[in-house]
């Protein structure tokens, strides 16, 4: 069984779309939506719910007002800038370190598990979704895009699927860093504009870092002729291979106002694209396979 | 005035807005200060090209364990109180995983043999400079540190010296996003009229009403989708401050990292005109 995760650095390059894409074409799969914080795979894979659950993470400082002298040593002492003066928690800013509820001479600070979000194991016309949402403002994205990829694999496992495909998140911190560790292959999407290969540079680091094989895809590509060649350049340069260009078309805006994958919506010309890509990725995983 | 641009979305425009924003306020003599505070992918810097003039490595303190004094296996305490699996017990003595630490001191102020001392986990730089008459602070992560946030706060820290500021934030609503709009006076959110546009619009919505901070919403790529932002902003009475059409030229000119302002006519009364209708909605803001 293969995960591939789907990333960028910058954000807006299709990576969603062209996950919607593959899912399209791709035997055998799980998905897994791991851009928790701005989830939208469910918005072109219609998905129906087939249990939820609530993703309870780290925890919140609670003051019990009937047991709080104010002292303020919580105040003090906090280096999240937690606690406001009357005194009151601020969750936006808390941390769940517990530093509060320890120094407290009254024991007036409860730390309360916390209910950050959920998470969804839903049937697609593609097969198995994984996804979640963030409570917006929210702690622990990072725990909840391991949530959501460990249920993946599990489901894959337990199904028999080879292939666990998981839509990340723009950046290239923590979240991503969930997405990353432990895949077998990152398809970097990138668009051929100079923001786009200053943070596709940045994104392909962190892959190697963790050791995870690259294929670069160029969205929009006819954009501008000059950017994507620096871009495939780079990738030369790299020694990252690409897995192919797909042109700017409205079509792919026009499949997803439809709710559908640009594959479903110009099967014609997308199908045999997507199929392209696909057994570039193919090929990236059996060379992966092979260097093991 | 502190200016928090934020999307939901990656990709709407957030940079584009606040890069071309910054320059014509800019040139009217506004001297804003730009802060770029995604600083996992910083693209302000391709727009404006400032010369940074000044560069400070931003580290955050994370335990170092003394051994001779640490008590190890017979205490425990530190590695017990942990909410972050920050410290371990390994072969009978205190380890730490310094990627995990969140800096938050439990350890120290817990430890009973005053056993834990403090290093340094390197997050990244912040840098600054000049150009097109402004002020440009970033931030640029160590590529390998999961944690943005501390680094976005020493970002808006050193931003701190301008009375006009325009915070460029990271996409999303998670922590990085709430730690670049906290402490904003306004959150002009950027969207774009397709369904992922929408649906993440609603999830930055919900973010700056939880955070309680005055919104307006900019429709970037006006025409290259529907309405159905625009329908949801008039059902929830959520003002539209400017609605900027899609244009190839103008993708183009971006995708060379070239301002818009400078690069196309119209831009610079379309965003004059955005920094009124911004304004305006402040100040109906602060009079209701």
């Amino acid at each position: 069984m293969k995960q591939i995760v789907v990333l960028s650095g910058k954000g807006g390059t299709g990576k969603t779309s062209i996950v919607a894409g593959l899912a399209s074409i791709m035997p055998s799969l799980v998905l897994a939506d791991c851009d928790v914080d701005a989830a939208d795979l469910h918005l072109v894979t219609q998905p129906k719910i087939i249990t939820r659950h609530a993703f309870i993470s780290g925890e919140l400082a609670r003051i019990d007002e009937d047991k709080c002298s104010g002292c303020l040593l919580c105040e003090q002492k906090c280096r999240f800038g937690a606690i406001s003066p009357e005194p009151r928690v601020l969750p936006e800013h808390c941390e769940g370190c517990g530093l509060c509820a320890y120094v407290c001479p009254n024991e007036a600070i409860v730390m309360e598990p916390r209910h950050c979000g959920w998470w969804y194991e839903s049937h697609t016309r593609f097969g198995i979704l994984v996804h979640a949402s963030l409570t917006p403002g929210a702690e622990n994205s990072g725990r909840l895009v391991t949530t959501v990829r460990r249920m993946a694999v599990d489901l894959a496992e337990e199904q028999g699927c080879e292939y666990v495909l998981v839509d990340g998140s723009p950046g290239i911190g923590c979240p991503v860093i969930a997405s990353l560790t432990g895949a077998d292959l990152a398809l970097l999407v990138a668009e051929p504009t100079v923001s786009a290969l200053h943070d596709l540079k940045r994104v392909h680091e962190l892959a190697r870092h963790f050791h995870v094989p690259c294929l670069v895809l160029v969205n929009k590509a006819d954009l501008s002729q000059e950017r994507t060649r620096e871009i495939l350049d780079f990738c030369a340069r790299s020694g990252v291979p690409v897995a192919g260009e797909i042109p700017h078309d409205p079509i792919f805006t026009q499949a997803q106002l439809a709710g559908k994958s640009v594959v479903e919506y110009a099967h014609d010309t997308e199908g045999p694209r997507f199929g392209r890509i696909w057994e570039s990725m193919r090929a990236a995983l059996g060379r992966s396979l092979v260097r093991l | 005035m502190r200016i928090a641009i934020a999307s939901g979305k990656g990709g709407t425009g957030k940079t584009t807005l606040a890069v071309n924003l910054a320059a014509v306020l800019a040139e009217q003599g506004l001297a804003p200060v730009l802060a770029d505070c995604d600083v996992e992918e910083p693209n302000s810097h391709v727009f404006l090209a400032p010369d940074w003039t000044s560069e400070k490595r931003v580290t955050q303190p994370v335990p170092a364990i003394d051994v001779t004094t640490c008590l190890g296996a017979d205490c425990r305490r530190c590695v017990d109180l942990c909410r972050f699996k920050a410290l371990i017990l390994m072969a009978g003595e205190v380890m730490t995983f310094p990627e995990l630490c969140h800096g938050c001191g439990l350890c120290a102020e817990a430890c009973p043999a005053g056993a834990v001392g403090w290093t340094e986990r390197d997050l990244g730089v912040v840098r600054s400079g000049q150009a097109h008459g402004l002020r440009v602070v970033g931030g640029l992560m160590r590529v390998g540190e999961p944690m943005a946030v501390p680094l976005i706060r020493e970002v808006k820290h050193e931003a701190d010296t301008g009375a006009l500021q325009i915070w460029d934030c990271p996409p999303g609503t998670a922590c990085p996003a709430v730690a670049s709009l906290q402490g904003a006076d306004y959150a002009l959110l950027v969207t774009e009229p397709t369904a992922f546009g929408l649906h993440d619009l609603t999830l930055a919505v919900a973010l700056v009403r939880e955070l309680g901070l005055p919104f307006g919403v900019a429709l970037n790529r006006a025409g290259m989708g529907d309405d159905r932002v625009e329908r949801y902003l008039d059902k929830e009475g959520i003002p539209l401050l400017a609605s900027l059409p899609y244009s190839l030229e103008a993708a183009q000119a971006g995708a060379d990292g070239r301002l818009l302002v400078e690069a196309l006519p119209g831009m610079r009364e379309a965003y004059t005109e955005l920094w009124l209708a911004l304004r305006q909605s402040l100040d109906q803001e602060v009079t209701s």
